[in-house]
């Protein structure tokens, strides 16, 4: 990878130690995606803000970094491990908290916003088309690809860091307009629902490369793309799709009845259940309006939580669904997720009803709890009164 | 066999050869690197002082903390090699200074699980 005079210098040190960490981050992930060069990028979302899964080595890390580090460019973060306002209501010890607290503290030093949500895509305005960012969130990263215009690698933790830090990242692959995946797959079932949807897109991250072409799918509601984004992401290092009904000159493969009965075996542990978690990805206003109607006149039979990000809750407060979404007997959370919480915990809870894919994985393998899976409609037709 | 050196070092031990890609976040524990994911070829098997020979690495992008976790925790690979490249394993490695190289799929068939090997990338080796 060619390095312009200040990057190789920054590289061997002489702006720093914070610059030559950065670079040499961007330097490894340049050479190992071929990229012939840097290139400025306009903003960055950072992921590892959640003390549960970054853990002591992450915090001691960020609390050191945070020293003599500042972000070049408007940066975002994902989640964290609670909601501050209710963490009370949870059983999480004074450690957790106080080391939540430090990478808060961490992250708000290097002038990042402290937005705690991992759909960047669906509360700030967006930037014009085919604008170069850096999004770690694998959700954002495919959804901001694939459906919003702009163009980001599908990065890690530390990359999307390093570009926060020095305003760039390599140009590799998906930040060029390559559009023409070497696999489409097919889908073979009529009307999808958000969870057929996640399952497609967990399916599709298992088998293809760095982006995919998907046939047979129309217009998608938001909910549904999120459901996608969010299981491509779970499973694999694709990060981009491109809807498409033509008939491209690549491999093919059908996702039918039979694939989404393995993908459904695979994530589905349970059949029973003692809480429900809606939102990974974390609920947009959309959502949490489309929910609060469908719960009219009802209330759940059993605990139900809900992830949205802070500035979504503001706006729901004020249009009234926080009420009526309270009074149907929801828990609403911001600023963190379904996705590797701490809040569940396999002490207190044995199974978890959700509507998500990503959440489903993470759950199982993350928090060993066993997992439901069921669509938003029928969780509301079966699991209210 | 040509290899691409991504992150530079010696590394020596013995090969844990997985058929099945990573996602570090979900399926290993930061603190033992014991494999916790039942569904993975190596499940309960730790990667700890091993040379990690893997497809690729797959998921969430905080599997890069985990990845610099097992290297302060004392738990991480010797070494990683794969075919393919995820941002997530190269960053972690590039932190946490542990040697990364991509081989190609014929020589990366060669590797064989349990066999004893040095890795030198500055030879651009591995005997």
């Amino acid at each position: 990878m060619e390095l312009t005079k200040d990057e190789e210098a920054a590289l061997k040190g002489e702006s720093g130690e914070t610059l030559q960490l950065a670079y040499r981050i961007l330097v490894a992930t340049g050479e190992a995606t071929d990229a012939e060069k840097l290139v400025p990028i306009k903003w960055a979302h950072v992921s590892g803000v959640n003390y549960n899964t970054i853990g002591d080595a992450g915090e001691e890390f960020l609390s050191h970094l945070s020293k003599n580090a500042k972000v070049k460019v408007q940066t975002t973060v994902n989640p964290m491990g609670y909601d501050i306002d209710n963490v009370s209501n949870y059983n999480l010890d004074e450690e957790f908290i106080k080391k939540q607290e430090s990478i808060r503290k961490s992250y708000e030093k290097m002038g990042t916003i402290p937005s705690f949500s991992c759909i960047p895509y669906e509360i700030f305005d967006l930037p014009e088309k085919d604008t170069q960012v850096s999004f770690a969130e694998t959700n954002a990263a495919i959804y901001v690809n694939s459906i919003s215009n702009l163009k980001t690698n599908k990065e890690s933790a530390f990359s999307a860091l390093a570009s926060a830090l020095t305003g760039k990242s390599p140009y590799s692959d998906l930040r060029k307009d390559l559009d023409s995946p070497n696999l489409t797959i097919r889908m073979k079932l009529d009307n999808p629902n958000e969870l057929d949807l996640g399952m497609l897109g967990f399916f599709a991250g298992k088998i293809a490369d760095s982006s995919v072409r998907i046939s047979g799918v129309n217009k998608m509601d938001r909910r549904s793309c999120k459901s996608l984004c969010g299981g491509m992401g779970t499973s694999g290092r694709c990060g981009k799709f491109i809807l498409d009904d033509k008939d491209a000159d690549s491999e093919k493969v059908d996702f039918d009845k039979e694939e989404m009965k393995k993908i459904y075996d695979e994530l589905n542990t349970t059949d029973s259940s003692d809480l429900i978690t809606l939102g990974s990805p974390q609920l947009g206003l959309e959502e949490l309006s489309d929910l609060t109607s469908m719960l009219k006149g009802k209330s759940f039979k059993k605990r139900c939580m809900i992830f949205c990000p802070r500035a979504i809750q503001n706006q729901a407060l004020k249009l009234g669904y926080t009420k009526e979404l309270e009074r149907a007997g929801c828990e609403i959370l911001s600023d963190c997720c379904t996705c590797l919480t701490p809040l569940i915990d396999k002490k207190n809870v044995d199974g978890v009803t959700t509507n998500s894919i990503k959440g489903a994985y993470y759950l199982k393998n993350s928090n060993g709890v066993d997992v439901n899976l069921k669509p938003l409609s029928k969780i509301v037709e079966e699991e209210t009164k | 066999m040509t290899l691409k050196i991504i992150v530079k070092g010696k590394a020596k031990g013995k090969i844990m050869k997985s058929n099945n890609p990573i996602n570090f976040l979900g399926a290993v524990d930061k603190k033992t690197g014991i494999i916790r994911d039942n569904k993975h070829d190596m499940f309960q098997k730790s990667v700890k002082d091993v040379i990690l020979v893997f497809p690729h690495g797959i998921g969430s992008s905080v599997g890069a903390y985990t990845i610099y976790s097992l290297k302060s925790n004392g738990s991480a690979p010797a070494a990683m090699i794969c075919t393919k490249a995820d941002l997530s394993v190269v960053s972690g490695c590039a932190l946490a200074n542990i040697p990364f190289i991509l081989v190609s799929q014929d020589d990366y068939d060669s590797l064989t699980d349990g066999d004893e090997v040095t890795i030198d990338t500055e030879a651009e080796k591995i005997l």
